[in-house]
């Protein structure tokens, strides 16, 4: 049952990670203070007026979330990086994209929490209303975080063994992340302002396209850039 | 799984030979390919003269996409044997791009001042020649802070492949946020007093992008050369 054991690698992998971060939290929590921080300014460069605030609020959201996040992509190397732990990481058995994937979800549940904190603080500051289409935002949400995750802990695994980390992994990360912000952004604010071009199908679906071909991309790609 | 990497110094070093007359067979010809282009075309019926900047930006875009291409397939070639030659071909094709996307930028927005009246539109043609700028610049930053050489042929070549997939996709997502741009000049979309002009052109800014890789490419060989002589002086000689 290879597929079982792989399963078992992945899972173990993202306890790990989240064990670690659930322990300190420092890190989660100033991420979110991060992001929501973001939001204010964000609030202070498009308001005061309400109906422009409405309208700014998706891209506001995300670009919060994309700002806040990469920090954590950075974060998720870094505690093995520090203790040495990673070689020894590469020499247990098993494929080395079950550790990529067990990232992966680590870095899902954290972008997760941190994009539900940030989209209920964002609709009452930029003073939206839940929408009724609340399940299909939902679905978009869940989509975007993919798509952020998967090239942010790719992209993570090389800048944070770089000397210039901080700079380098937004450098090579928010260029490749434009179909997926345009995307999210745009379905986002169709579902919270209202759908009068009847767009957020079609933008769903190209962050769906996304999601998959660089899910494959990454995965497949893993391998190389995690050894040497 | 992974292929070993060749080390370089199992091929020898390039030597420039006659690519410096190649060189300067392309400086002529795309003097020629300008001069005769501008004094063969009639002034467009809209752009009056103005239509002439399309000999320099319509043959840079194409230039760029071909030289993209090029590091597309050479970082597949990375990822698939390793080999450091194909890393350097990437890595030079790489630079000639970028510096042929800033170019076909640059010429973009000075055609697009007096025809559309303004230096920049959030245009899918324009937006995404811009993102696979900084794209771009994102993988010739990553080659500049990785010391290996291995890694850096790695992590450079996964970086490229990546970049590459998402080019259209960022085409695609641009071009339904918004489009205002013209039908894409190529010899089948324009007046046929234009496609000399365009087909010399494209043959002239060829000749140059080949002459620079290849001279990039030497000059990143001869770098590696000299770094690994300093290794070798480093751990006490042979």
């Amino acid at each position: 049952m290879a597929w079982r054991d792989d399963w078992r690698r992945v899972r173990a992998i993202a306890w790990k990670d989240l064990t670690t971060e659930r322990r300190s939290k420092a890190g989660f929590n100033s991420v979110v203070a991060l992001g929501v921080t973001i939001l204010v300014l964000f609030g202070f460069a498009l308001g005061p007026d309400a109906a422009a605030l409405r309208h700014a609020a998706a891209g506001a959201l995300w670009l919060a979330v994309l700002f806040a996040g990469v920090l954590a992509f950075n974060r998720s190397y870094q505690v093995e990086l520090d203790t040495g732990a990673l070689d020894p990481l590469l020499l247990y058995p098993g494929a080395r994209w079950t550790i990529f994937t067990g990232k992966l979800l680590a870095n899902l549940v954290l972008v997760g929490l941190l994009l539900a904190i940030v989209v209920v603080v964002g609709l009452v500051l930029f003073q939206v209303s839940v929408p009724a289409a609340w399940p299909s935002l939902l679905g978009v949400l869940a989509l975007g975080a993919i798509g952020l995750v998967a090239l942010g802990t790719f992209y993570g695994a090389m800048a944070s063994r770089t000397r210039a980390r901080e700079v380098l992994l937004p450098l090579l990360l928010f260029p490749m992340l434009v179909p997926v912000m345009l995307a999210a952004m745009q379905a986002s604010r169709a579902l919270l302002v209202g759908d009068v071009m009847q767009e957020a199908g079609a933008w769903t679906r190209l962050l769906l396209a996304y999601d998959l071909i660089f899910l494959s991309a990454t995965h497949l790609a893993f391998a190389q850039i995690i050894e040497g | 799984m992974i292929p070993p990497a060749v080390p370089h110094h199992e091929t020898p070093l390039p030597v420039a030979g006659r690519w410096p007359l190649f060189g300067a067979f392309a400086l002529v010809f795309l003097i020629f390919a300008q001069v005769s282009s501008v004094l063969v075309s009639p002034p467009d019926r809209d752009m009056g003269h103005l239509q002439k900047i399309m000999y320099v930006h319509v043959p840079a875009a194409w230039t760029t996409f071909l030289a993209f291409f090029v590091v597309l397939v050479f970082s597949l070639l990375v990822l698939w044997k390793g080999r450091e030659t194909h890393d350097l071909i990437a890595a030079s094709a790489a630079e000639v791009g970028a510096m042929f996307n800033a170019l076909t930028l640059a010429l973009g927005m000075i055609w697009g001042r007096p025809t559309w009246g303004v230096w920049w539109t959030w245009d899918a043609r324009l937006t995404s020649t811009l993102v696979l700028f900084l794209i771009f610049v994102g993988y010739l930053s990553l080659r500049a802070f990785i010391e290996e050489p291995e890694r850096r042929a790695r992590w450079s070549a996964a970086v490229g492949v990546l970049g590459a997939i998402n080019v259209p996709i960022v085409y695609m997502s641009v071009k339904w946020w918004r489009t205002l741009h013209q039908l894409q000049s190529s010899p089948s979309t324009v007046d046929p007093a234009y496609v000399y002009g365009l087909r010399v052109n494209a043959f002239a800014f060829l000749f140059v992008l080949i002459y620079l890789v290849r001279r990039r490419y030497e000059a990143a060989r001869l770098a590696r050369a000299a770094e690994q002589l300093n290794d070798v002086a480093a751990l006490g000689g042979r």
